[in-house]
């Protein structure tokens, strides 16, 4: 009897989910482009509202971390170790793990990047 | 048909000559011009786009005589501004775009051992458009009417008739036409990633060319449509004086730069990925083993493509935007710096673990990589707001932008050319030419350009046509000029290389001994791409699939005969390739050349102001359309399968999201409600921009009922199709008709609703921005309500002639695809419009 597989092991992994993690830099890049906008725009400062930016930073750290775990163990699933290269199914979804969890990477570390300047900065002169 | 029917030699001659008839290009002095397939349309376009290259390599040496000397006459300021305008856009626009679809369409077929690509006719047409949106805006400056605003054309300078002329409306108006191209082209290199490639190969084992040439693709999706947005826009205030970009009456010349730099930045991008590309598939050949990191080109590539649409704004560094938006840009375009580094990486590692073989191709790669990544350190500089301040609008920005550009895309595909030249012609080009070349060309380019830094952060500002003697800038100008006249050197010998190419004797088959498919090419080429479609299992096939060459000449693989006498492929899933159906290819036609041209007619004849002739050339262009589609599009076969070898049947129609046209239909509409973003993004614009947005005295605005009335019919449309849909599957023949005819009764209505609001309530879209933005949005949505209509009645006519069954059912998907959007439109246009103005 085979054991019953964990959620994050049944989840399908497709190009869809391989631009989780860029798509939530992009959405994170916006959302911190636009804050910065328009209450520079609307209220000279965007300094009240601090916790917004936050918590929304938070939220798409925790999102691309958490599709990094998943991808990180869905690479994992058994098999020959790299390079992933022979025409099955189970190294095209190690390839596509492996991808996103490198595409995770670069977008947690981009959304570091982009949060920055709300640290160091702090006003809209 | 099993495996041992192909060892019938009389069979397989049968087989081939069947291929040969079908593929067979048509001839005569122009009928030869009607051809749709890849191979021959794919070469047209990379000679186009070379001739285009040439033309402005030679402004770009005038632009060199004329700086050489300080206080120089040789052109006047007016020329001088066309020169590097046109240098700019040519290049941009007319070589470096267009030579990354002319290669794809080449070789991508041959990559993914397919017969053709999905939309043959769509590749042709988009060819044809090219060449005469080419030859309209480069051919301005021999009547001094070339545009000379910068390839960037900022308003207000652009946008006032009174000080622009001709050229601005040549720009606009000649490179959207040019754009239509470009996702054209996009939507054919989507669907023939994603849907065409040979059975078997799965995602982990495509060529990373067509991972490539996915991300860019999709990235021209996102990037183009915002400058046609801005285009509409920019003609707007120039030929209907609708003041967008006019800041006295509520415009903002800064919402232009945006619009543009959304495209622009993505865009370098977008010439460069393809060309690295070409290194993807010429390293591992040198190097005679696999890629190593192969996931991690794909992280490059696809983070790349993300980020690079995070750094617009650091083209608008000095223009006073808030710091604090800055420096989120900065930071994006420093990030960038992570995936680029990290395929270059990737390429050093394997060669390094590789026993190299020192060739032409990778000399010129070896070469560029080292010209690229000086380029690269200085955008992490100028990517640093604080040195931008101090940089911006110098010689220092001009070094930047064509070492990257030289290093990451001409360099490349001359790397490109010298590889890849045996696969379309069976001939190699010279070693010895093409080594003088490179090194002229490599010094060349550092002779021109490093002293340009230096010239820049002495003082020379870009875009001046000459420069006073005390500014001390003499030597380090000549020595530019100096080394532009080695790179034409260079490229004159590549140029000369190439011309003696038809007298050379032919190369062997796959020349350089490479590993992926598409040097299944023969020398004596035979117009059917490949003769059986093969079974992938490994990324270098040709290395390691035993006896893969011999197999698939041999038509041992898939669909290695042509019975009913008509081009096609096969057609696989998304993930794993696994085959879904056989497609027929259009084939030879007149419709896409004659589309392209009425097509052109409609841009070309609005530059004059000739409106009517222009509203004309549009009617025919919809007929044609409607002709091409009607002929060739969504055909009932006259069997539902076909055998295509091994035992396997498949299917010859299928619609919906397993089918090439809903994914086109799809993917057009991306971009589609892309361009509408931008137009959206115009209208929020304006409110952070001003204090009162919507202005008080204009704040009766469309009122709230007229778009909800349109918001109403608009979704009342879209439900009725989806409907239709809905019942037609399940063979209510009648009641879809009804239902289609409420669609279109429904999207009618939604014409007269949408203009009824800024219409009945008097706005004046040239008084200010925000009756002009308001009536944009309700005629671009209305404008989506009639081609709905027009959308709805083929399809009703369809089904009247026969050609729309329940079982074949691709017309009424395709159309829903639309509707879907429409519904987006209408819901965010009126929201927008109608209500927004009530929260504000």
């Amino acid at each position: 009897m085979s054991e019953r597989r964990k959620w994050h092991e049944r989840l399908k992994v497709t190009l869809w989910t391989l631009i989780v993690p860029p798509a939530v830099w992009a959405g994170h890049f916006l959302f911190a482009y636009l804050w910065a906008a328009i209450s520079c725009a609307k209220d000279g400062a965007f300094a009240k509202f601090p916790v917004l930016f936050a918590l929304g930073t938070v939220l798409a750290l925790a999102v691309i971390a958490l599709s990094g775990w998943i991808a990180w163990k869905q690479q994992r699933t058994v098999g020959d170790p790299p390079p992933h290269d022979e025409g099955t199914e189970v190294d095209r979804l190690r390839f596509l793990a492996k991808s996103t969890l490198l595409l995770a990477g670069l977008s947690f570390v981009s959304v570091l990047f982009t949060a920055l300047p709300v640290v160091f900065i702090g006003d809209c002169r | 048909m099993s495996l041992h029917d192909q060892d019938d030699i009389a069979l397989r001659e049968a087989q081939e000559v069947r291929l040969r008839k079908v593929w067979e290009p048509p001839k005569g002095l122009f009928l030869r011009w009607t051809d749709t397939n890849n191979n021959q349309v794919g070469v047209w376009y990379v000679l186009t786009a070379f001739g285009f290259m040439l033309f402005a390599g030679v402004l770009a040496l005038i632009i060199r005589m004329q700086l050489a000397v300080p206080d120089n006459d040789l052109v006047e300021a007016g020329t001088f501004n066309q020169l590097f305008t046109l240098h700019g856009s040519v290049m941009m626009f007319l070589f470096a775009v267009p030579m990354f679809e002319a290669v794809s369409i080449i070789l991508l077929p041959q990559l993914l051992g397919a017969r053709d690509l999905p939309f043959p006719r769509l590749s042709a047409f988009g060819y044809w458009s090219f060449l005469i949106g080419g030859v309209f805006v480069s051919g301005s400056i021999f009547f001094d009417a070339a545009p000379d605003g910068g390839w960037f054309m900022y308003p207000p300078l652009t946008t006032r008739t009174d000080l622009s002329g001709l050229g601005a409306d040549i720009w606009m108006l000649g490179l959207s036409f040019i754009e239509v191209s470009s996702v054209a082209a996009a939507v054919e290199l989507i669907v023939g990633v994603l849907k065409c490639r040979p059975p078997g190969m799965r995602l982990n084992l495509m060529p990373l060319y067509a991972w490539y040439i996915l991300v860019v693709a999709v990235m021209i999706l996102f990037a183009f449509p915002p400058l046609i947005a801005g285009d509409v826009l920019f003609e707007m205030e120039r030929l209907l004086d609708w003041p967008f970009f006019d800041a006295s009456r509520g415009g903002d010349p800064l919402l232009w730069q945006h619009l543009f730099w959304i495209f622009g930045h993505p865009e370098v991008y977008i010439v460069f990925l393809p060309s690295i590309a070409l290194f993807a598939m010429l390293v591992p050949t040198f190097a005679r083993r696999h890629l190593l990191g192969y996931p991690w080109i794909v992280l490059a590539a696809v983070g790349t493509a993300f980020l690079s649409f995070g750094l617009w704004v650091h083209h608008m560094f000095a223009t006073g935007l808030p710091k604090i938006s800055l420096a989120f840009f900065s930071a994006a375009s420093e990030a960038v710096a992570i995936p680029t580094a990290v395929q270059i990486f990737v390429f050093i590692v394997t060669l390094w673990a590789g026993r190299v073989v020192w060739s032409t191709p990778l000399l010129y790669a070896a070469g560029s990589l080292a010209i690229f990544v000086i380029g690269g350190l200085t955008g992490v500089m100028v990517a640093v707001a604080p040195f931008d301040w101090q940089a911006h609008d110098t010689y220092f920005v001009v070094a930047h932008l064509h070492y990257v550009l030289i290093g990451g895309t001409l360099m490349p595909l001359f790397a490109g050319l010298y590889y890849y030249w045996p696969l379309v012609t069976g001939k190699k080009l010279s070693d010895r030419l093409g080594r003088t070349a490179f090194w002229l060309i490599f010094v060349g380019a550092n002779m021109c350009f490093f002293p340009m830094h230096l010239s820049g952060l002495e003082g020379m500002p870009r875009r001046v046509f000459t420069y006073p003697e005390e500014l001390g800038l003499g030597g380090l100008n000549l020595a530019s000029t100096i080394g532009s006249f080695v790179i034409a050197a260079g490229v004159a010998v590549i140029v000369l290389d190439l011309y003696r190419s038809p007298w050379r004797q032919k190369a062997p088959r796959n020349p350089w001994a490479a590993g992926t498919l598409e040097w299944l090419a023969h020398p004596d080429d035979e117009n059917w791409g490949i003769r059986s479609i093969p079974l992938i299992e490994s990324r270098y096939p040709i290395w390691d699939q035993e006896d893969f060459v011999r197999k698939v000449d041999e038509g041992r693989y898939f669909l290695p005969d042509a019975e009913e006498g008509r081009r096609e492929t096969i057609v696989t899933s998304v993930l794993d390739a696994r085959p879904v159906s056989v497609i027929r290819l259009g084939g030879p036609s007149w419709l896409p050349m004659l589309t392209a041209v009425a097509l052109g007619g409609v841009f070309i004849l609005t530059t004059y102001h000739f409106y009517w002739a222009a509203l004309a050339s549009g009617m025919l262009t919809l007929a044609l359309v409607l002709t091409w589609l009607w002929t060739g599009t969504a055909e009932i076969p006259e069997k539902p399968r076909k055998p295509i070898g091994h035992g396997l049947e498949l299917p010859l129609y299928i619609s919906g999201d397993a089918a090439p046209g809903w994914w086109a239909m799809f993917i057009t509409m991306m971009a589609d409600a892309t361009a509408f973003s931008g137009l959206v993004f115009g209208y929020y614009f304006f409110w952070t921009r001003h204090e009162d947005f919507p202005p008080m005295a204009m704040a009766d605005g469309p009122g709230v009922w007229w778009p909800m009335v349109a918001l109403a019919v608009g979704l009342a449309s879209w439900l009725a199709t989806v409907g239709a849909r809905e019942v037609h599957a399940c063979g209510k023949i009648a009641l879809a008709r009804v239902l289609v005819l409420v669609g279109i009764a429904a999207s009618l209505a939604g014409i007269y609703a949408g203009l009824a609001g800024p219409w009945l309530s008097g706005m004046d879209p040239q008084m200010h921005s925000y009756p002009a933005i308001v009536w944009t949005l309700a005629i671009w949505t209305t404008a989506h309500c009639g081609v709905a209509a027009i959308m709805l009645a083929y399809v009703l006519a369809r089904s009247l002639a026969g050609k729309m069954t329940p079982a074949h059912d691709a017309d009424i998907r395709n159309v829903t695809v639309y509707m879907h959007f429409l519904a987006l439109t209408v819901a965010v246009t009126y929201l927008t419009i109608g209500l927004f103005p009530e929260l504000a």
